[in-house]
Parts: C-alpha cells; structure tokens; sequence
C-alpha cells in the first residue's frame, strides 16, 4: 500500500542521455517523493508530484551528477543531457517543455481539485475555469462549454482521443461524460489539434482519464451533498498502477438531485439522476503496450416545467410577466419533459514502439449513444418518448510518431462510420432523421526546433465525408422551402402528406496550422498560431424541421447549407515566474458561411401562432481577449485574476453575432496555511457585464385582449442586465483512522443569494438561476 | 450509396443494444390535434365553427370555416371537439381531455357587448372543464372574435379562471384558433 499524504496531481517525465545523444539505461532519478531508474531507452517517469518547485538530482556512474530545480505547475517533460565526469565541469543542458496538442497554441489545464470541486456537477462547469470559456446553458444541468463565443458542433470533446458522438449538435444536449472520470482536462482555443480533427472551428476539450505508471493501488472516494436541490454525488474509483505490466482502473458514480430552487421560488423539475461506470484495463511491456476501456453515462434530466410552453402568446406572457407560470413544491420526482440519456464507449487500444525515437499507436472505438425525450403528452403516448434517437459510431484511427533531434513528425489516418435512427414509432416528426455517414482522413504535424527557444511548428489535414439521410418532408414544407426544384431527384416514395427523400452531401476539406514558440529569459513564452479550418454543417442545420417544443419555436433547416470556413489568428504571451504567472491571448477570427439561427417570421398552426427560426449563413468575425494572473503575494496568500472579453460581428448585415458571450471578470483571494492542517480559504468575486452588442430579433405579434387583436412586441432579443455573484471555498485535510488521507471542503455558491438571469441560458425567458447552494464534500484517499 | 447502406447495415448487426429494428417506415404523427370543431344549438338552427390544420406544425395556416351567423338575445348550447385528422380513422382527442379533466381547461374569449359564455361541465373537483357550455348572445348585432382556448396544465385554482378568464390560467397552449364571428 502506498501513502498517500503526497498524491498530488502532476507528472514528470523525460529522457536521460548522453552527450551524444544515446539514452542512458539505468540513470538514478532522485525527487523527495520518489525515486526511479530509467528505462533502456533512458526515459523515465515520476507521476503524483504535488504542486511546487521540485529539486531533481540525476545521476548515472562516469557522469556528472545533475542537481536541478523544475517548477511543477502542469506535467513537466524534462530532458537531460549529462556530461562525462572527466571533462570540466559545465552546466548542463536541461530542456523544459510539456506534453502538448501543439508547441505554438495556447493550452489550458484544468486542475484536479477543480474536478473534483465540481464533482457533483458537469464537464462545463470544471471548464469555466479556464478563461475565454464561457457556459450555455438549458436549465442547471445541461450545459456546455462555450469557447471564444462558440459551441456545440464546432467545440468537439475527445475523451481518451475518441470524439464524442453525442448528439452534440443541439444546445440542449449536453456531453455526454461523467466528469470524475477525467484525470487531466486540457482546452485548446483553436483548430491546430489537426491530430483529433480538422473541424473544430471553434476549439477543442481533450480529457484523458486516470492512468498509474507507479507499482501501487489505491482507491478514492468523494461524496459530495449540496443545499440546492437537495441531493449529492458520491464516486469511488480505485486504481492499480504499474511501472510494467498490468495496469488497471475502474470508477462508479452516482449523482441524485430534486428540483433546485432560484432565490424566490423553486426551479420545477429540475432533478437530475447519473448512474455512470468507466474502467480500462492495460498491459504495458517495454515496447509495446494494449489496453481496453469502457464508459457508461447514463443520465435521466427533468426539464423545467416552465420552460414547455405552447404559442407565441405564451411565449410573451413569460418573457413579460418574468415569473414562471408553474411552480410547484419541492420534490425529488423527475416528470416530464425529461431527457433520457444513455452513452457507451469503447476503445481498444495498441501501441508499439518501433524503435527508440518512434511508435505507432491503433485504436479502434464503438460509441453507442439512446437519447430519449419525453414531453407531455395525452393517453396512451404518455409514456412513449417524443424523440428516440439511437447513433452507433465505430473509428478505426492509427499514428505514427517519429522524433529526430530537432524534429518530430507525427502522421496518422483516421476512419469513422455513423448510423443514426431516428425511431417512427414515437408518434412525432423526428427533428434528425434516420441517417448513415461515413469519414475518412490523414494528418501529418511537423515539429522543428530551430534551437531551444524557437519551436516553429506545421501541420495539414485531409477529410473526406459523405452522409446519406432518409428524411420525411410534409409537402406543404417541401414547396414552402422551394425544394420542388432543386430538389426533385432526391425523391424516392410518398405518402398521403409526405415526401420520402434521400438526400446526400459529400465534403472534402483540407485543414492546416502554422505556429511559432519563442522562449525569453525570466520565464516569458510568446506563441502564435494560425489555423484554417472546415466544418461541415451537422444534421440539425440540414434537416431540422418542425416545432422544438423547450422553446416554442419553429426550427428549420436548409439543404442549400455549405460548409463553414474558418481561419483563427491567436497570439499568447505568457510569464511563469515563482511569484507572479500571467497570460495575455488576444484572437482575431474570420468564419465564412458561418452558421446560425435567424427569425424569419411566423407560422399559424391551430395552436397558434409561432415564430420561424431558420439556420442561415453569414460571414463572421470575432475577435476577442483572455487574460490571467497569479499572484503568490505571500507564502500564504494568493490572488487570482482573469478576464474574458470576445466581440462578434455579422460582417454581411453589419450588426453583432446573436449569443455571443459577455464580458466577465474573475477575482479571487486564497489564504493557505499547511501547518493548520491545510487549511485553504478562497472568496471568488465573478462579476458578468451586460451584453450591449446583439441583433435585434424581436418580433411584432397579436395578441387576443377582450376579443380584439392587440399588437405586442415580443423581445427575445435583449439580453439580461449584469450580475455579480460572491463564492465561497474551504478545506481542511485530516488522517481518519491514522490512515485514512481525508479532505473535508466546505463551499457556498452564489454567497448572497442573487438573483439574476444569463444571457446564454435558453431558460432566461422563463426562470431565475439557481440560488445559494452550500455543498459539503469529503475526499477519501486509501 | 448501396455499398454504404449494406456497409450500414452490416454493421448495425454487429452491434445492437437495443432489439429495435431498423424500422425505416414513415412517421404517423399521434396526438397531434388537426381539427376544433364548435357547434352551436339555438334558435332552431345549428353553427358549426371549424379549424382545420391539415398539415399539423407544417407552413400552412389553418382553414376556418363557419357555418353561419348568429342570432341576437339567442342562448345556445355548445360543445366542442377535438380531432387529429392525419389518422384513418380520425383520432378523437376529446375523448383523451375527458379522461385527464383536470390538466385541461377549454377558454373562450368574446367582447362582452357581443355575448357570453357559461361552462356547463365540471372536472371531478368541481372546476369547469369546458368542452361543453351556454352561449347567450347580446341584444344588438354586431361583429366581433371568437377566440377557443385549449390550455395544458393550467392552474384552474387562479384568480377568475373557474370564471373562464385565462390572464392569469398559464399552462401550455395546445389550440388556439380565432374565428370572427357575425350576430345580426
């Protein structure tokens, strides 16, 4: 059993050679955590160093010995060169860098303490941490990462190098991913991951889940019970590390929420239910190594009663009155609307090593993905869900990676295969229908080092996709869209109202990223990158068409769609000194065709009237600043600072981008004392500015006052009005049981107890956020 | 796209969790309410008011028909019925309204000087429920709107909505059909 007072969350890793460059078998590496002995090909790994400087000595007989400091804040690569002892004594060539998606764009780690705070909410909520990320948010549970003002289908999520196939094209469908099953979290602010994807227009969250290179077991339990809905998490994991050999890891989560409460009333049917699995099992030798892994998410989310609303007059009386028309008591119980949620992930992995200086590594991946929404509904359908879509993703992707002094190449193809069945027996026009898609790609990423502070680095991409869809059109909406014309071979069959059609789109996109890295003295790094990327639109964007019953609108698609094109300039200065850290990422982005939801009028139906939103293209420009700072004022103060600020514009109508996040400022101050069992006290300050840049989308609609139409004005379009929100965080760590390593942390969200509404909630026209939430967590290590 | 549809089906059979079949068939819309049907018994004659939305959520507007004009100083005695027409036979709604009396509520909406409506059946707590009523028009001809209301989960203990008044009822609105009515 190992102890585990010092787990702590980073890794250091590196090559040990000589002066001509051949590792160094057998090199001594010593830490005061842990000691270890490099491999024949001289490399060497410590995991679960805690935060701080670190002094390592390295030494090898007939060498001189290497005494260093490295400065862990992230996982630290560190290569040593070590000079026979009989020559004069020099300094050591000592290379810092860390294991990246690219040397030349800015990548932000998200903590392991800011997972595990978060244990009892989503994926998007760890994220926020990261500035220039904002939440769009549908209710308290279902959220989203939003990155430089973008989302959804141009933000991909990779869990383990998988790209989650989850529905992601909705607002309202969140990931589909048990945050306590993600060890590291990285987000990239841009498209140069050409590795995962060429189409991540907006950028990309990469997690890779727990893995133990140390000979250990050890397990790990965190129950978590909040205030606001009444409810909690509790998830275990317990993980068998190995330097070599078997390695294994299997985590349970279980999460269990009721309706949670704004400041005035409760939020109804807003519980939440997650019952989620995940392990992997590895055998890793000198060479080669093989793994399996396995996730289940399985969710059951209410959605907000007052959120289901019927016509356009309802949707007016909500936004006026700015009180829900249904609230109920508190209660546990899940109605409907819900969603129902269900994904499976599985990977099988293979690596080898081919020599010392390259690998190649295969994985194959299933996904299956049931989301079921059930809505109210009469009689018999009561039961039945309103939608049931069920996607079956396979991928087969493989690379290569060779390094050379200065230079590393890293090459791979990629295949993925798509069915999505939309059920007909649900009894309601499916919003995606039933399809079939089929992709295919090759990368190859070049790394140079001109010399230790200049890393120029490029990269291209090819994709080709084809998707085939089996779509019902009413034939009313068939003429109303002008397809009668462009349309007519995609025609297969009909019925009384209907049009059977087949439509297929094929894309090819070439992608590709260009960086530079510059390294000054006093730990300043400049980066830049520009990306080129493609994004096809999804099946929403074409195929959409119909009422969405969460918003009272109208949704409609467009065969004509053609793919976005984006080209992303960002720059990041950053400092990484002992006393204060900074980094400044300015962004100027340029996406053509951009695409996005637009009102284009109404549309009578017998429940009245409605508004039409249609997907249209634009040209878009967004440009935007992310900063942070921290300040270590004091060996046991702290102050942290970050700011985030993007600016979108519709270049065609000459008016702002719709959505686009507001201003946001950050401030917290953290006091530490180690000696009073580790104490931390935080008080975060998140103040949200008013969005003043937005499109005005309101429409003018009748309304029946007294047997007279009356013309009213419905303002979907103003967004609501700053908001300032206090935070609270403290923790204490204790042995139970002399051996048991504990944390106790106890937090207050929303301190005072605010009010207020966000501009990127799709319920801001009905609800309140969340109000105070107190959570009481405890951390188990054994 | 032949090789891809068997490539498809292909692998679908590998892997099926559920043991739904690939049912390709088209979508039978259910529950979905197409037609209101408003008939009215009084002076010796019978007015039927008619709604029909043939293609459901579709871009086309609803057809309002009306069989004629009322009388002034008539009382009539109405009822009121729901279809969904896409089916054959049609689905009647009414009959599901019936069953789950008190989520539902019937509205109807006319300026006072034209007339007023009275509920004539209750759900099993005793709040009107509005399938069936009285309409007793005024003394002097005139034209105006009918406006027939069918709310979803409306909070019938609400200031005035057991009198038929839906400012403050809520709920979702499953029809919503006006229809301009003429008394002479």
């Amino acid at each position: 059993m190992f102890g585990f007072s010092s787990y702590g969350q980073f890794t250091l890793s590196g090559k040990i050679t000589n002066e001509k460059n051949q590792p160094l078998t057998g090199s001594h590496i010593h830490t005061q955590y842990f000691n270890t002995v490099s491999n024949p090909i001289g490399e060497f790994e410590i995991n679960g160093l805690p935060k701080g400087e670190l002094r390592v000595y390295i030494s090898y007989l007939g060498y001189t010995t290497c005494d260093t400091l490295v400065d862990i804040t992230q996982d630290v690569v560190l290569n040593v060169q070590l000079k026979p002892s009989e020559t004069k004594l020099e300094s050591v060539t000592v290379k810092q860098k860390t294991a990246k998606v690219s040397s030349s764009l800015s990548e932000q780690r998200i903590s392991k303490a800011s997972i595990e705070r978060n244990s009892s909410k989503t994926l998007a909520d760890a994220l926020k941490e990261v500035p220039g990320v904002s939440l769009l948010r549908t209710g308290t549970t279902i959220v989203k990462p939003v990155i430089n003002g973008l989302h959804s289908s141009r933000v991909p999520i990779f869990s383990n190098q998988v790209r989650l196939e989850d529905q992601q094209w909705g607002t309202e469908h969140a990931p589909n991913f048990d945050l306590n099953a993600a060890g590291k979290i990285s987000v990239v602010k841009g498209a140069s991951g050409l590795q995962y994807s060429g189409d991540a227009v907006g950028g990309m969250v990469i997690i890779e889940s727990t893995s133990v290179k140390q000979d250990t077991l050890f397990g790990r339990t965190i129950v978590s019970g909040s205030s606001n809905g009444r409810g909690g998490t509790i998830s275990s994991s317990i993980h068998k590390g190995n330097s070599a050999g078997w390695r294994w890891n299997a985590l349970g989560t279980f999460t269990y929420f009721g309706d949670r409460e704004s400041p005035d009333y409760v939020l109804s049917n807003s519980g939440n239910r997650e019952l989620n699995f995940s392990g992997d099992v590895s055998y890793v030798k000198e060479n080669y190594g093989l793994s399996a892994f396995y996730s289940l998410y399985n969710a059951k989310i209410g959605i907000l009663s007052a959120s289901h609303i019927g016509n356009v007059t309802d949707l007016y009386n909500s936004i006026n009155n700015q009180i829900p028309y249904i609230i109920n008591d508190f209660t546990y119980s899940i109605q409907h609307p819900k969603q129902v949620i269900q994904h499976h992930l599985f990977k099988l992995n293979y690596l080898q090593k081919l020599d010392e200086s390259s690998s190649i590594s295969t994985f194959y991946s299933l996904q299956f993905n049931n989301r079921n929404e059930l809505d109210l509904r009469l009689g018999e359908d009561a039961n039945k869900a309103a939608l049931d879509l069920e996607l079956t993703t396979h991928s087969l992707q493989s690379d290569y990676k060779k390094e050379w002094n200065q230079f590393t190449l890293k090459t791979g193809i990629s295949g993925l295969f798509q069915n999505n069945f939309a059920n007909p027996r649900t009894g309601v026009r499916p919003l995606i229908p039933t399809y079939v898609r089929f992709d295919a790609g090759f990368y190859g990423i070049g790394t140079y080092e001109i010399n230790e502070d200049l890393i120029v680095d490029g990269g291209v991409r090819y994709d080709f996709s084809t998707i085939e869809a089996s779509k019902d059109y009413l034939k009313s909406r068939w003429e109303e869209r002008g397809y009668q014309d462009d349309f007519a071979d995609i025609i297969v069959d009909e019925t009384a109202n209907q049009w059977r059609t087949k439509p297929q789109f094929t894309f090819h996109n070439i992608s590709a990223s260009l960086g530079v890295r510059k390294d000054f003295q006093q730990d300043w790094k400049w980066l830049n990158n520009i990306s080129l990327s493609n994004r096809n639109p999804n099946p929403s964007e074409f195929f959409s068409d119909g009422l969405h019953h969460s918003t009272g609108q109208i949704e409609l698609g467009d065969l004509r769609l053609k793919k976005e094109e984006s080209l992303k300039f960002s720059s990041s200065l950053s400092k990484n000194g002992k006393s204060f850290s900074m980094e400044i990422n300015p962004f100027l982005h340029y996406i053509s065709n951009f695409i996005y939801l637009r009102p284009i009028g109404f549309e009578t139906t017998i429940r009245g009237a409605f508004p039409v939103w249609e997907f249209q293209q634009t040209n878009a420009r967004l440009f935007g600043l992310d900063f942070h700072s921290q300040w270590n004022i004091h060996s046991n103060w702290q102050h942290k600072f970050s700011f985030a600020y993007v600016n979108g514009e519709d270049l065609s109508e000459s008016q702002p981008l719709i959505d686009m996040p507001p201003m946001t400022i950050s401030t917290s101050i953290q006091y530490k004392k180690e000696g009073w069992n580790g104490l931390l006290l935080e008080l975060q300050s998140e103040s949200v500015f008013r969005q003043h840049r937005y499109p005005d989308f309101n429409f003018e609609t009748d309304i029946i006052v007294d047997g007279e139409f009356v013309p009213v004005i419905v303002d979907i379009s103003t967004p609501p009005k700053a908001y300032q929100l206090f935070h609270f965080y403290s923790e204490m760590k204790f042995k139970a049981f002399k051996i048991l390593d504990t944390t106790i942390a106890l937090s207050v969200q929303n301190m005072l107890n605010t009010d207020y509404r966000d501009y990127l909630n799709r319920q801001r026209f009905f609800v309140d956020e969340m109000g105070r939430n107190i959570q009481l967590q405890l951390k188990i290590n054994y | 796209m032949k090789n891809l549809k068997i490539m498809a089906l292909a692998l679908t059979a590998i892997f099926t969790f559920n043991s739904c079949s690939n049912d390709d068939s088209p979508v039978v819309e259910e529950e979905l309410i197409t037609t209101l049907t408003a008939t009215f018994v009084g002076g010796g004659e019978t007015i039927t008011l008619t709604s029909r939305d043939a293609d459901g959520d579709g871009p086309n507007a609803p057809i309002i028909t009306l069989s004629g004009n009322f009388a002034a100083s008539t009382n009539y005695s109405g009822s009121v019925q729901f279809l969904n027409e896409l089916v054959n036979p049609a689905e009647n709604i009414t009959e599901e309204i019936e069953e789950k009396d008190l989520e539902h509520q019937v509205f109807y909406q006319i300026p006072n000087s034209l007339g007023n409506f009275t509920y004539s059946d209750f759900d099993t707590e005793g709040n009107p429920l509005g399938l069936e009523f009285t309409f007793a028009t005024g003394a002097n001809p005139g034209t105006g709107i009918i406006t027939i209301t069918l709310r979803h989960l409306p909070n019938k203990n609400a200031d005035g909505v057991s009198d038929g008044n839906i400012s403050n009822a809520g709920g979702s609105t499953d029809v919503e059909v006006s229809f301009p009515i003429v008394i002479i």
